[in-house]
């Protein structure tokens, strides 16, 4: 049963439009990703479905409730874990748990028993009494986690909840969401970590300047391929001319298909080979008839890498670093204030 | 989750909590606490001090300067306190906490607003306790309880006015610096532009009427008169350019004031806050 469905949404901030008619439905009970690069609108999308902010078209409905119609029914139901981790840092985690309970009108006998729970399940015993201001990127993710999950949400909302984490956080958190999953919560994890979503999430969209590229399972967006992925280099930098030339003899060859000029990482060229052990021969023979060397040639599964790859034709590290020098993070600070 | 059913008790259970964080950050950093206290009796003595030799008939029904510094002193706590009050919700804004607040099922938003006035006005009569006791100490006298109920009503309805203001400023100005940077644009010139540091009558014209408008002037005098051992709210409490204006009058003059900003910043805190 789809428990949120997003119709059409849409939001620009000024001249840029960080979200383009999304349409999304999430299971009720599943671990839904959405995986893009920083400033993708993922972010957008999450506080959207937060009641951070209002739509300027479009409908979201969790549980059949109007986000923005009935946004305190909206609240009850979800839990909401910020990519900025906002602590108070004069307050000790404990003090803020129990803030964030009376904030959520959980009465004083659950409330104890709430935080005790999370702080085992979170294993924050030993620094729990100490304040916040004096806590590590990971053990501050993780009181954040918790104080998200103190009222026992129906939905969870996670913005790229382990970026920057230690692994010990990063595998309690995973484990935790394993958990979560199986007693019946739907979670919404935004990440850029390829791995995190592939390991975790049931069903995945991927979004790339506000527009949803693909989505389905994981499996099934990486086995559309129907191949391996192949990455070729004539020479160590190649240049557009070059590679342009290797891609037509490339398009000649029987079971290769998909081929993508990686700019970004010298001109190689990205394609898919069909499972046939003697095509990489043939494409040697090809290129030497053509008198072009192979300076680097890959063969590896397809990864979720791959399915935006094919649409954007970067791969998801490049657009991140792309996106790292385009973006203004004073300004995006300053829109996302209230 | 057993959530409470009832809506007014959510309201107190959240305002309860703001308002418990408040007096948390207060008691782990209360440098600006005792700030407040320090400043005003640092007044005190060095104003006191340089008008001591004042003629005794510029002032009105008081018999020392210091008698009559006490009030504006205690308005001038309680008033920057309040312009004060936006600061932790700005601070709030920047760092992304109010988030934290807006994401959460409030039974009202005005929850944020009533922990910011609790906690100011709670915050405003202690430090003017401490300012009153100090001054009863230099034997500048001490109200009686019905001059001491005056003085405290005054300061709520000061507090209101006040923090409504600076809180709609803290969702309107960009950040914490351009906040901080009218709180000293104002914070000073408001004080000299009123009755705190002398009476209307030994200014020139223009300040008079210039004070006489002044809302801290419409606190300052029925606290001033509370002092008096005849208290009464039919006396005359300022001579003001344009008519005398009595205790009462003062205080009517005050609350309508505190109104006029409520209604007036509502329809912006709903806006920010919804």
């Amino acid at each position: 049963m789809n428990q949120i469905k997003i119709q059409n949404l849409s939001k620009d901030y000024f001249e840029v439009k960080a979200l383009k008619k999304i349409n999304i439905n999430i299971t009720e009970g599943s671990l839904f990703g959405i995986l893009g690069p920083n400033g993708a609108g993922k972010t957008t999308l999450l506080r959207t479905l937060a009641t951070l902010i209002s739509p300027d078209e479009g409908t979201i409905k969790i549980n059949d409730i109007d986000v923005v119609k009935e946004p305190r029914k909206i609240r009850e139901l979800i839990g909401y874990v910020a990519q900025e981790i906002a602590l108070d840092k004069i307050l000790t985690g404990r003090e803020l748990l129990d803030f964030q309970a009376d904030l959520y009108h959980i009465d004083q006998s659950n409330k104890l028993e709430r935080i005790e729970l999370l702080i085992n399940q979170l294993d924050m015993q030993n620094w729990i009494d100490r304040k916040c201001g004096t806590y590590s990127g990971g053990m501050k993710r993780r009181i954040d986690l918790a104080a998200g999950l103190l009222h026992l949400p129906k939905v969870l909302i996670l913005d790229e909840p382990t970026v920057g984490l230690d692994i010990e956080s990063r595998n309690i958190i995973w484990g935790l969401l394993n958990d979560l999953k199986k007693d019946g919560m739907t979670i919404i994890l935004s990440s850029h970590y390829l791995d995190e979503i592939d390991k975790l999430a049931d069903t995945v969209v991927i979004i790339n300047d506000g527009k949803i590229i693909d989505q389905g399972n994981p499996t099934q967006l990486k086995n559309k391929f129907g191949g391996d992925r192949i990455i070729l280099k004539v020479r160590e930098f190649s240049d557009s001319h070059e590679s342009e030339k290797v891609k037509k003899i490339l398009e000649k060859i029987d079971g290769i298909s998909q081929i993508v000029i990686n700019a970004s990482q010298g001109y190689s060229l990205n394609f898919i080979a069909d499972r046939d052990k003697d095509l990489i021969t043939k494409l040697k023979v090809e290129l030497a008839y053509s008198k072009f060397k192979i300076f680097s040639l890959s063969q590896s599964q397809p990864s979720l890498d791959d399915v935006y790859l094919q649409a954007t034709g970067k791969t998801l590290q490049d657009a991140e670093l792309y996106m790292t020098g385009k973006r203004d993070l004073k300004k995006e600070s300053k829109q996302s204030m209230r | 989750m057993k959530i409470q059913q009832y809506n007014l008790l959510f309201l107190y259970q959240e305002t309860a909590a703001l308002t418990k964080r408040l007096f948390i950050q207060l008691k782990r950093r209360p440098s600006t606490f005792f700030a407040g206290i320090l400043q005003p009796i640092i007044w005190l003595f060095l104003f006191g001090a340089l008008f001591a030799n004042a003629p005794k008939d510029f002032l009105p029904g008081v018999d020392s300067y210091g008698n009559f510094l006490g009030a504006g002193l205690i308005v001038f706590t309680a008033f920057s306190g309040a312009l004060n009050s936006g600061l932790p919700l700005m601070f709030d804004r920047e760092f992304g906490f109010l988030n934290r607040l807006l994401v959460a099922p409030l039974a009202s938003r005005l929850s944020i607003v009533l922990s910011s006035f609790f906690y100011i006005t709670i915050l405003s009569f202690v430090q003017s306790l401490a300012i009153m006791f100090i001054s009863f100490l230099l034997g500048y006298g001490f109200p009686n309880i019905y001059g001491l109920g005056v003085v405290f009503a005054t300061l709520i309805l000061l507090v209101l006015f006040v923090t409504s203001i600076s809180l709609c400023l803290a969702f309107v100005l960009p950040g914490h610096i351009e906040l901080i940077a009218l709180i000293f644009v104002v914070n000073l010139p408001l004080l000299f532009a009123s009755t705190a540091l002398a009476p209307i009558s030994f200014m020139p014209s223009w300040l008079g009427w210039l004070a006489s408008f002044n809302p801290l002037t419409f606190a300052i005098e029925p606290i001033r008169i509370a002092y008096s051992s005849n208290f009464n709210l039919d006396l005359i409490a300022l001579n003001a350019p344009y008519g005398d204006l009595t205790c009462r009058n003062c205080i009517s003059l005050l609350f309508l004031l505190t109104i006029l900003s409520l209604v007036i910043i509502r329809p912006l805190l709903n806006k920010k806050l919804t």
